[in-house]
């Protein structure tokens, strides 16, 4: 495992530059929250979730990347990583979100009133 | 200590934990792995909030309303620039991580020396201003009224701004003495009071007919909705929190049960009860990854100034904490993302 120890300065400085210019879209939008992404929904979640969701992805990916060094590794130890992460996540998340709504859907429709 | 940093990957040493199959010496594979575990355990906390707010969808504080602070800004509604502020922080944190990594391959100790500190320092500044988030989140701004049905209620005015408690309360002549464990007859005490009694806020909701009502219920701007009779007409607003009429709201002021300032575990002057838990598990938890961090960096930084590193002729253990710091911002990357944006 011989990395080239050249410099990377460049890029990291690139990188730095790329987040903060996503995050301060992010912020922007946060606090604007335009209508004609904050109205419109698209599976049950506002596009404006939607487009922060993905932003963030795409700040981790640079992150894990470029931060980490990610990019410099073996496909063995970057599936290892991510490929688990990214399937029990989504995983996790289809079956408590799909519960989630379902409990809230019993509760609306119940007879009982809990939170009066 | 040469003995501890492996490079070599000869034939011989295959038996002898030379191997390496993934290209990465066990001290950076394990690194990984612990990272993969406890990205996991972030998973399950930040699922679990994801499974209570889809749960109370429609009575979820909106995060907007809620940290709206910035430093020596007093009064002044600042959504999200405070935390913005900090995740900067972080990520500058992160950046100066990484650029003392790429010192460490050209083995430049000073260089490295350097970049730890600032790393440190990013940590330290982050550190803090979780503290002070976590303060004014504690010590909340209006105050509201719980009611006997759990729900919180908040006061606004004819023109639909929050109005504070202290703002409207009248004072009674009530003397309400704090149940400490030192005058209880066995061992009993209760929560700090609230600066007013139920009564009080009663009485100056009664004496101002211009307030009203604002429940946890957020509007949708359905057909049922705008047929609704409950609420005010002109002042509600789509994904905004429902305004009640007058009539409406003096039921619900008769219903109250208990006045809440700030939050705690129990209760909270922001909405679901939950979510003063998932913010204090969550933030509180990655808080401590970051003050962890910070101790780990600090080790490094003196095994740096000391010359560990330049002995072994490796400064392979500042990529390894280097990793640990670089998924502590990622965390907050999302930690950020789900709770201020979404």
């Amino acid at each position: 495992m011989s990395h080239e120890h050249v410099s990377n300065t460049r890029r990291i400085w690139l990188v730095f530059a790329l987040l903060s210019v996503v995050t301060t879209v992010e912020v922007y939008l946060g606090i604007t929250r335009p209508g004609f992404l904050f109205m419109h929904n698209f599976l049950s979640m506002n596009l404006l979730n939607w487009v922060f969701i993905i932003l963030t992805l795409y700040k981790a990916y640079y992150i894990v990347w470029a931060f980490m060094h990610m990019e410099g590794e073996r496909s063995s130890l970057r599936w290892a990583v991510v490929g688990t992460v990214i399937f029990l996540v989504l995983y996790l998340l289809f079956i408590l979100l799909v519960e989630a709504d379902y409990v809230y859907e019993v509760f609306k429709n119940a007879t009982i009133k809990w939170n009066f | 200590m040469g003995a501890t940093v492996t490079n070599a990957n000869s034939a011989e040493k295959t038996w002898g934990g030379g191997n390496e199959p993934m290209g990465a010496n066990y001290g950076k594979l394990m690194m990984w792995f612990f990272i993969v575990s406890d990205a996991l355990t972030f998973s399950g906390f930040l699922a679990a909030y994801g499974f209570s707010r889809f749960k109370f969808i429609d009575n979820w504080p909106i995060a907007d309303e809620v940290f709206t602070h910035f430093p020596f800004l007093h009064g002044v509604e600042a959504p999200m620039y405070y935390v913005a502020l900090m995740t900067f922080i972080l990520i500058f944190s992160s950046v100066t991580m990484v650029l003392a990594v790429d010192a460490g391959h050209q083995m430049k100790q000073k260089t490295v020396a350097i970049y730890m500190l600032l790393t440190i320092f990013g940590g330290m500044i982050f550190v803090g201003s979780q503290a002070w988030e976590w303060k004014n989140f504690i010590k909340g701004e209006y105050g509201a009224i719980e009611t006997k049905g759990g729900s919180i209620i908040q006061f606004v005015n004819d023109k639909g701004e929050r109005v504070k408690l202290e703002d409207f309360a009248v004072q009674l002549p009530e003397d309400r003495e704090q149940l400490k464990r030192s005058n209880g007859r066995w061992f009993m005490s209760e929560d700090p009071l609230p600066t007013f009694s139920v009564t009080e806020v009663q009485a100056g909701f009664k004496a101002h007919p211009e307030l009203l009502v604002r429940t946890e219920k957020i509007y949708r701007d359905t057909k049922e909705d705008q047929e609704n009779k409950k609420l005010q007409p002109g002042l509600n607003h789509n994904k905004h929190r429902e305004i009640l009429t007058r009539a409406e709201s003096d039921i619900m002021v008769g219903n109250a049960h208990m006045v809440v300032e700030g939050a705690n575990l129990k209760h909270n002057e922001y909405g679901s009860k939950l979510f003063a838990d998932f913010f204090f598990f969550i933030t509180g938890f990655h808080g401590f990854h970051v003050f962890s961090g910070v101790i780990i960096n600090i080790i490094i930084f003196f095994n740096v100034l000391l010359g560990t590193y330049e002995k072994r002729r490796n400064y392979e253990m500042v990529e390894k904490v280097g990793l640990y710091w670089h998924f502590v911002d990622l965390v907050w990357v999302f930690v950020f993302t789900f709770f201020y944006l979404v």
